[in-house]
Formats: structure tokens, C-alpha cells, sequence
């Protein structure tokens, strides 16, 4: 809901400190979360996050969550999916361009990540909205973002890390690269 | 590269690759020179006539350093910037390839990329793009697949990587120097300048602005740049052009998405008897007055069916006194030799 979702970011600090903590919750339950299956989790919790972030920020469920560094205004909600900043479009009144009913999300995002910063100004290196994000990854849309974090913290699943490949010929070939290198060097 | 291949199969007759430079390119060099560059927008036909490209380019080719190429501006169908890229290097120009992610995903963008660094293309402007409700189209379907600044990281990548956003490996990347834009006079204004940071870490090397008819609007972001050394980092080009009279300025405000110009600057236009010729004056006044801005190292002139009138704009407002004159331009092509093509590259 709009109305609400201009709530979320006037209320971005404590939104925020409340996710840190439940992000560091969800961590630490991951011995509990492994022993039910990653996998079963999957769909209560696609259910439970569309809704409760559904209701506070009209989450679109993008599977990679970005409102810590998006000042608690979800980027997804950009008629243009913008996620690093906002496009030159932007109304005087600091509407949108594309909807001008609708508040440019991205002024919401500054005003937003301003909160959040407190009373020293936001910039490099202290806070998330300055940080490049990625393209949209569109494999994950519609998953939990919330169990992917613990995926990603705990190294499981797709984020688990990968055997290095062929171990054996990798070290073999710079040697006979080096050995190459010497005999030429014996012939010149 | 393709140092020993005959001129004609290497259609944008690049110039030798300096030591510290991205591009082959003659914008590159003038801007790392230190010399004050300007470009200019060519206004893409709704034709499938080359003449019609050739004819805009020769004008503007008198006064610009290299010219950009929309790529369907205002989300309204023109010749694609591809297109008119192809056109314009196998000629011997220096363009600006624009690139929108309104229209395309990932996959054909970076094949884009390699396709137009293939045929000399030196310069890319990486942009969000207008919405499409703006144009002639409003039924289209947006991608935005990228937003600019992941889509300047994409092609930073690979160029500096060589690899495409996989991982997959590039044999020969693409050489471009790589642009962004900025538009200091829309909100959120005291972010404007944090935001063009983001896009100079994602790879911006220069940037051109949208139309600026507030000076002090554009002076309180130029303050925000120098305060971060970011004219240290980019070259700041600021968009110009000449106001054709007071009724299509307010069309321009009211029907182009960010373009913002102050009612002074329209009531001036409007008093004038001769308000075209008003409209120009106007223009050579904003330039001489940006030009002197610390750190703006161009200007970037968008005159809307107004080519004619860009390099007498130019040369009225004295901006290219310290550079050396271009030759006269030449006829159109087809009227002449392949072998002036590279003449007219060095001869900036």
C-alpha cells in the first residue's frame, strides 16, 4: 500500500535495526532451518515475506532484496526497475516521470537512507546507497531473499563453495609453461 | 588491432591507441589533451535514407569532436543508433553510440557493444532511458533489463576483463570510452552529485548533461563535483541548445521528461522580435557562461532540427579559439574518394 510504503521510509532507521536483527536471528537458526530443509522452507516463507514486506514496502518480490541500501524504498517499485540511483525523469515536484501521481521512489530512497545515516551526512564507504548494485538476477524472482541471506552467510546450496576444477592440471601447466620457458631459453 | 588490415575493412579508421587511453578515438584525445571538446546530437531520421544522416552529420561535423547518435530518444521510433553509427564511422566520423535499456535485455546489449567497437565505434553514452509513456508507443513493453550505472559496470567489464557479464571470455574486447548522463536540474538535487559518483565508480570516463538554462543550478552541482574531485575523474560535457521560441520551449518543458527551463529564460525568448534568432543568442550566452565553470571540460549542443545552426552557435560564442579550425567540411560520401576518410579524422 502507498501510504504505508511512505511510512517504511520515514521509519527507515528503526525498519533497519529491526531487520540486522532479525537478519542475525535467521542466522543463527540456520542448524534448525537445515535440519527441515532448505528446500521445504522454500515456499512457507516465499508466502510469509510477500506478505509482510508485501504490506510495508509493496515488495514486488524480486528474490535479491536491496532496501538496506535503497533507504528502505524498494527500487522494484521504479516503473523503470531503477536500483542504483534515479533516472533524469524525475518532476520538479519530485514525482515520478513515468507516474505522476506517484512519488519518485528513488527521492524516497535518499530521504530514506538520510534517516539512516542519522545526524552525519551520507556518503562512500559508510552506507549501502552509494554501492553499485547488480543487475536484476531474473532466476530468483519470486524467492525468499530472507533465506537466500542465510544461504549466502552459511555458504550452502548454490553459494556453497565450488571444488576447485581439474585440481590436478592446474598446477601441472604453468610447470610446463616454465619448462617450455627454460629450454627456449637453453636454445637462445 | 587490426593494424594490418586494408583501410576500407576497418571502417572507423581508428586513430593509434595512446598510452593510459580506453578508445582509438578523437573525443578521448581532446578531452585528455586538456582542450575544451564539444559534441553534438544528430537528429535521427524516420527514413531509411542514408542521405539523410550524411547530410545532418556534414553540418554538424564542422565544430563537433564527435556526434551522438540517439538511440530513440523521448521513446520515439527514429533509425536506431546502431544504425546510424554504421553509417556514420564506415564515413569516417567520430561518434557517440547511445545506448537505452528501455529496448533491450542484456543478451543483445552486449552484443551490441562488440558489434559497434567491430565496425569503430569509440565512444558509448550509457543511458536509462525515457519511459515509455513519453513517446509515439506508449503500448510498448519496457525492459530496463539494466539500469545505466550496472550497464556501464557490464561494459567496463568488458573491456578491462575481457568478459561478458558471465564470466564467458571476449577474445578481442571492445575499445570504448564510456559515458553517462547527468541531470543536475531534477531532484533529488543535493544528491545529484553523489549519484554521479556512483556512476563514475561503475566506469563513467565522461558525462554530458541534460539542457541547462539554469546556470546557478548547474553551478551548485559543479560544486558538488569539484567537492568530490570528480571532474578530476570525468569529463563533464553540459547539454546546450538553442531554444527555437518561447511556445516550444513550453512544449519542451511540459512534454519532455527532465528537461526543466526557468520562466526568465522563456519570457526573454518571448519579448525578442526575432525569437529564433533570440534562441541563439540565448544559447551562445549559456555557453560562454558554462564554459568558464571550473571543471566543465565541454559542451554537448542538442538542437533539434536545428543542425544548421550549431557551428555558427559555436563559433559565435568563441569557444574554439584556442583550437585549431577544422577544415571545411567535405561533400556528402558517395561523391568521395575512401582515402579522405582518414584526413578528416587527424585533422581535429
Amino acid at each position: 500500500m502507498y501510504a504505508v510504503r511512505l511510512w517504511s521510509v520515514r521509519h527507515a532507521r528503526g525498519l533497519n535495526l529491526f531487520y540486522k536483527t532479525f537478519e542475525k536471528a535467521m542466522i543463527g537458526l540456520h542448524p534448525l532451518w537445515n535440519k527441515i530443509g532448505y528446500d521445504k522452507l522454500e515456499k512457507p516463507f516465499e508466502v510469509t515475506e510477500k506478505a509482510v514486506k508485501g504490506f510495508l514496502f509493496d515488495c514486488q518480490m524480486c528474490g535479491q532484496c536491496a532496501l538496506s541500501s535503497t533507504g528502505m524504498s524498494c527500487p522494484m517499485n521504479c516503473p523503470k526497475n531503477l536500483r542504483n540511483g534515479p533516472c533524469g525523469g524525475v518532476r520538479a515536484n519530485g514525482h515520478c516521470e513515468v507516474k505522476p501521481e506517484m512519488k519518485c521512489v528513488w527521492v524516497q530512497a535518499w530521504a530514506g537512507a538520510e534517516r539512516m545515516a542519522g545526524s552525519r551526512p551520507v556518503k562512500a564507504g559508510a552506507d549501502a546507497i552509494v554501492d553499485v548494485q547488480k543487475p536484476v538476477d531474473n532466476s530468483i524472482k519470486g524467492k525468499s531473499s530472507w533465506l537466500r541471506v542465510v544461504r549466502m552467510t552459511k555458504q550452502i546450496g548454490e553459494f556453497a563453495p565450488k571444488p576447485p576444477k581439474k585440481p590436478a592440471a592446474k598446477p601441472a601447466a604453468p610447470a610446463a609453461a616454465s619448462e617450455t620457458a627454460k629450454t627456449e631459453g637453453k636454445a637462445a | 588491432m587490426n593494424q594490418d588490415l586494408p583501410p576500407h575493412w576497418d571502417p572507423g579508421a581508428p586513430l593509434p591507441q595512446k598510452a593510459g587511453h580506453s578508445s582509438q578515438g578523437r573525443l578521448e584525445r581532446v578531452l585528455r589533451s586538456g582542450r575544451f571538446a564539444v559534441t553534438a546530437e544528430l537528429n535521427p531520421p524516420d527514413s531509411a535514407d542514408p542521405r539523410e544522416v550524411y547530410e545532418r552529420a556534414l553540418v554538424l561535423s564542422e565544430v563537433c569532436d564527435a556526434i551522438n547518435a540517439t538511440d530513440a530518444s523521448g521513446a520515439n521510433v527514429h533509425m536506431s543508433s546502431v544504425g546510424i553509427c554504421s553509417l556514420l564511422t564506415r564515413a569516417g566520423y567520430a561518434v557517440i553510440m547511445q545506448i537505452s535499456c528501455r529496448d533491450r535485455n542484456r543478451i543483445a546489449i552486449q552484443g551490441d557493444v562488440l558489434g559497434a567497437s567491430a565496425m569503430g565505434v569509440q565512444n558509448i553514452l550509457c543511458l536509462t532511458g525515457d519511459g515509455v509513456q513519453a513517446g509515439d508507443q506508449p503500448q510498448a513493453k519496457p525492459v530496463f533489463d539494466f539500469d545505466s550505472t550496472s550497464l556501464l559496470e557490464c561494459i567496463r567489464g568488458m573491456r578491462d576483463k575481457g568478459q561478458f557479464l558471465s564470466g564467458r571470455k571476449i577474445t578481442t574486447p571492445p575499445r570504448v570510452f564510456l559515458g553517462a548522463a547527468a541531470n543536475p536540474f531534477a531532484p533529488p538535487y543535493e544528491y545529484r552529485g553523489v549519484h554521479i559518483a556512483k556512476k563514475i565508480n561503475a566506469g563513467a570516463q565522461f558525462i554530458q548533461t541534460q539542457y541547462c538554462y539554469d546556470v546557478p543550478l548547474l553551478k551548485s552541482f559543479m560544486a558538488q563535483v569539484r567537492e568530490q574531485g570528480l571532474h578530476e575523474k570525468a569529463f563533464f560535457l553540459v547539454g546546450v541548445g538553442p531554444l527555437p521560441s518561447a511556445k516550444t520551449a513550453r512544449w519542451m518543458r511540459s512534454n519532455v521528461p527532465g528537461v526543466h527551463i526557468p520562466d526568465a529564460v522563456i519570457e526573454r525568448v518571448e519579448k525578442a522580435k526575432d525569437q529564433k534568432a533570440e534562441g541563439k543568442r540565448l544559447c551562445v550566452d549559456l555557453i560562454q557562461e558554462i564554459s568558464e565553470i571550473e571543471g566543465v571540460a565541454g559542451v554537448h549542443v542538442m538542437a533539434y532540427r536545428q543542425e544548421e545552426y550549431v557551428s555558427e552557435i559555436i563559433q559565435a560564442s568563441d569557444i574554439m579559439k584556442n583550437r585549431q579550425p577544422r577544415r571545411a567540411p567535405r561533400p556528402a560520401p558517395e561523391t568521395e574518394p575512401a582515402g579522405a576518410v582518414n584526413e578528416t579524422i587527424t585533422a581535429a
